[in-house]
């Protein structure tokens, strides 16, 4: 398996030169090969963003939905068939404004799949108006005198929902991007990737510069399984903490793994056809 | 009495008078009675008054009717829409220190009998509907076996209370017996049914089992009433059926998931009520542009915004029919009974997979919690096929055909990459901003709707078309407009009742051209059917009989109209 089996034809990327989008794109190439996974292994489910375009650019299935919707149809498509390896991707707007709700109880639910947020804390689609993670005081198009919502912190409150994986990221470290992305498809259920991005185009603050000076990497965490600590790293400001601040260890069961559709056969449910019989014997045990 | 009666049960909520219903209609039916039951509650969980009509006839009933034979008040707090409906031919069987002198002065022969007292002698007062049922299958003539046979399965998993519950039955078939002895009472009916015991179910019951024969395996929902007893279905018969069912956190996710599961090769169904399908309209947009399979079940009730959650209405069809921004093909069924309820559902999951569009099922609250009998089903494969392909290398997920049907594949099923897209897109699911590609796409995507338009089941027509007065009705207004129709026997009448709205049969063009005048009957205050017919075949009705009160059309005010539209009066 190479990186490059994920490759698409004379592809026209539509994001700006410069963008960390590219090297998120590189890191998830490299990560599912890494892990021996082929295109046809693989879903990856989007929004709508600059960030949700990233199934365009790479071989895999691929839905690219509504705004803020990617998660619920990922749920849908790991419930259906748990043999694909799912991915939801998406950026801060896509996943952490327009999809709040679902973020929360996709959580609450722990599907297992991952989840990739590129958080570069504005929004690029639509030019530059601030996301639900741009800091206080960012001046945008719309809050012409800046930003005055506190940002949301995805990490806090991944973990306060009882995420079981929960990692930030900075696409600047491709590596290490790289090994969280595979360590989060690794995990089983629900896992949360923050990935540190910049906008070259419209976030003047938030640069490349700044995230390698607000960031530092974990380089290693004793207490990985300690939801408390890594509450402490999620709130620490900056430098932000990167690395996996918590991956639960009580092997807790998947969404899938509680679908009442799975509790006779583990069948995907396209190989199935209705249980006549049963439905048959239903339906005269209504008899009068 | 005549060869039918109208007995009604009221009671507040938490009294037991569901039970009461289930109990009778069952032990009814079982004697060769046929029946029809169909309840109206407020909404709330404790108090109030709700009231449940039981028919029972030698012929078969499929119907809502304002006449009451017989009453049985659990409780006092009767409420208006009881009163009006009292005749001094009405038997009321009260018990006088539970009612006090509600009924003092009020139409019909009341005939005081001691439920309670009863009750608290026997299986203690919570047991007063037990009373009732044995009371009224005393004066119905049933077989006392029948009803403890009833009571038994019913509580089989309570020894104690079945015990109770027992004493009590017999306590009150015992006063029966003895009202029947003095000859005060006598509800004694030719029972006409032959053959087989029907099948009895509800609506819910009906939309649940026919989507599970046409394979759906996988549900979602934010609960919202009348559409949540879908819901409740199949989530307490998931794992026997083979479904998973998931309560989301909102329709937006329903109907989100449900369209993954699909892409993965589930059959899924989200159900709903009208708000909650508001919520869904971006996401039937995307079943739309993507051509992913999706069947609703759309549950309807009053609105606006809440409306009244647990009443009846037949206001969301104009809703169904311009749901979701864009244009894109879809169907819209509309069951008129429970077979219908189970047949259309089934058909709803074949006809996603075939035509890939959205399928809309609009039932309403009066169709979900009516009681039918049914003959029976047929459930077996003969109806069933997957039609999804194996995608092979190369795969394009939007090929254009001929007919506007692309060959659909699945994820996990062959080595062809599967791409989905909500932009408008090129053959193999790119984002495609060709101005000739997007106008391609959109007619391939249009082409299909001939297709539904071929398929398209015809109305049912009950009469002479040719010249006459023609009566039209849709989904569960179908049956009460039916049975009026009957007992007018106007030759000037014909009754035409859709159970597919859209798009519609062509068979209607001709129907409509040979009318002399055409009456619209259903249930909401605009007349969203009579405009679908006009856009359809530029014929306006000449009368509409609208009812948005939040109860369904009784056959008298459905008899008293179409005798004056028979006799070419209008009242508009």
């Amino acid at each position: 398996m190479k990186p490059s089996d994920f490759d698409v034809d004379a592809v026209d990327l539509s994001w700006c030169p410069g963008c960390g989008n590219f090297q998120i794109l590189s890191a998830l190439k490299e990560a599912l090969s890494e892990l021996g996974l082929l295109p046809r292994d693989v879903v990856l489910v989007s929004g709508i963003g600059q960030a949700a375009k990233t199934p365009h650019f790479m071989k895999g299935h691929i839905i690219q939905g509504l705004h803020g919707r990617a998660l619920p149809v990922a749920t849908g498509v790991k419930a259906a068939n748990p043999t694909m390896t799912v991915l939801a991707i998406g950026g801060d707007g896509d996943m952490y404004g327009e999809g709040g709700n679902h973020l929360i109880h996709a959580i609450r639910r722990n599907p297992n799949l991952a989840n990739l947020v590129h958080n570069n804390m504005v929004y690029g689609l639509t030019k530059g108006q601030a996301s639900p993670t741009s800091p206080v005081g960012l001046k945008t198009p719309v809050q012409v005198e800046g930003v005055f919502s506190e940002p949301l912190n995805p990490l806090a409150l991944a973990l306060s929902q009882g995420a079981s994986f929960v990692a930030r990221t900075f696409s600047g470290y491709p590596d290490l991007t790289r090994e969280i992305i595979k360590a989060a498809i690794l995990h089983k259920g629900y896992s949360l990737v923050d990935i540190f991005q910049p906008c070259v185009s419209f976030n003047k603050v938030n640069t490349y510069k700044w995230f390698k000076e607000n960031t530092v990497i974990l380089e290693e965490n004793p207490n990985v399984h300690d939801r408390g600590k890594a509450m402490e790293l999620a709130l620490a400001s900056p430098p932000y903490p990167l690395g996996i601040l918590y991956e639960d260890a009580t092997d807790r069961r998947t969404f899938e793994d509680q679908f009442q559709a799975y509790r006779e056969t583990d069948e995907p449910l396209w190989k199935r056809s209705p249980r006549f019989e049963r439905i048959s014997a239903f339906v005269e045990g209504l008899r009068a | 009495m005549g060869s039918e009666l109208s007995l009604v049960l009221c009671g507040a909520a938490g009294q037991g008078v569901q039970t009461v219903e289930q109990l009778m209609v069952k032990a009814l039916a079982r004697s060769g009675y046929h029946v029809f039951a169909t309840k109206e509650s407020m909404s709330r969980v404790r108090g109030g008054n709700n009231s449940t009509e039981i028919r029972v006839s030698s012929k078969p009933v499929k119907a809502f009717v304002d006449r009451i034979d017989v009453l049985v008040p659990l409780n006092g707090g009767i409420r208006a829409n009881i009163w009006r409906r009292l005749a001094a031919e009405t038997l009321v069987l009260g018990d006088r220190e539970e009612l006090k002198d509600e009924f003092e002065g009020k139409p019909g022969r009341f005939v005081d009998v001691q439920m309670l007292e009863m009750a608290r002698k026997t299986g203690g007062a919570v047991t007063a509907n037990t009373v009732a049922a044995g009371l009224l299958c005393a004066l119905f003539k049933v077989d006392y076996a029948l009803l403890k046979d009833l009571l038994e399965t019913r509580f089989s998993a309570k020894a104690e209370i079945l015990a109770k519950n027992l004493l009590a039955s017999e306590k009150g078939y015992a006063e029966g017996l003895a009202l029947l002895e003095k000859g005060d009472v006598d509800l004694r009916l030719p029972k006409a049914r032959k053959g087989s015991r029907p099948v009895v179910l509800d609506g819910h019951t009906a939309v649940s089992l026919g989507a599970m024969a046409g394979g759906c395996n996988f549900v979602t929902a934010y609960p919202m009433s009348p559409g949540s007893g879908v819901l409740a279905f199949m989530a307490r018969n998931a794992v026997r059926f083979g479904i998973g069912v998931e309560q989301v956190e909102d329709e937006i996710a329903a109907v989100n998931m449900a369209l993954g599961a699909w892409a993965a090769g589930a059959r899924a169904m989200a159900t709903t009520s009208g708000g909650g399908f508001a919520l869904m309209e971006e996401g039937i947009s995307l079943a739309g542009v993507t051509e992913t399979p999706l069947v609703i079940h759309l549950g309807q009730r009053p609105g606006p915004a809440t409306g009244m959650a647990t009443r009846t209405e037949q206001a969301d069809l104009e809703l169904a029919l311009y749901a979701g921004h864009g244009e894109f093909p879809r169907v819209l069924l509309a069951p008129g009974d429970a077979k219908e309820a189970f047949d259309l559902s089934r058909l709803a999951f074949d006809w996603a997979d075939r035509y890939q569009v959205p399928v809309f099922i609009l039932t309403d609250e009066y169709l979900l919690d009516s009681v039918f009998e049914e003959k029976g089903f047929r459930v077996d494969g003969k109806k069933f096929s997957h039609r999804f392909i194996q995608a092979k290398p190369g795969y394009k997920r939007f090929k254009i055909t001929g007919n506007g049907v692309s060959p659909r594949g699945v994820f996990g099923y062959g080595d062809g990459l599967i791409r989905i897209d909500s932009h408008e897109h090129d053959e193999a699911g790119h984002i495609e901003e060709d101005f000739e590609m997007r106008e391609r796409m959109q007619l391939k995507r249009l082409l299909k709707l001939k297709l539904l338009e071929k398929a398209a089941l015809p109305p049912k027509v009950s009469g002479n078309p040719d010249d006459g007065n023609l009566v039209l009705c849709w989904g569960s207004t179908g049956p009460i407009v039916e049975e009026a129709f009957k007992r007018l026997r106007q030759g000037s009448l014909c009754l035409v009742h859709f159970s597919q709205l859209y798009p519609l049969n062509a068979a209607v063009q001709d129907l409509v051209a040979k009318a002399k005048r055409i009456l619209v009957v259903e249930g909401n205050s605009t007349g969203q059917f009579a405009r679908l017919i006009r856009q359809a075949t530029g014929r306006k009705a000449d009368d509409l009989l609208l009812n948005f009160r939040g109860h369904q059309f009784s056959v008298e005010e459905v008899v008293y109209r179409l005798e004056s539209f028979a006799k070419g009066g209008q009242q508009s």
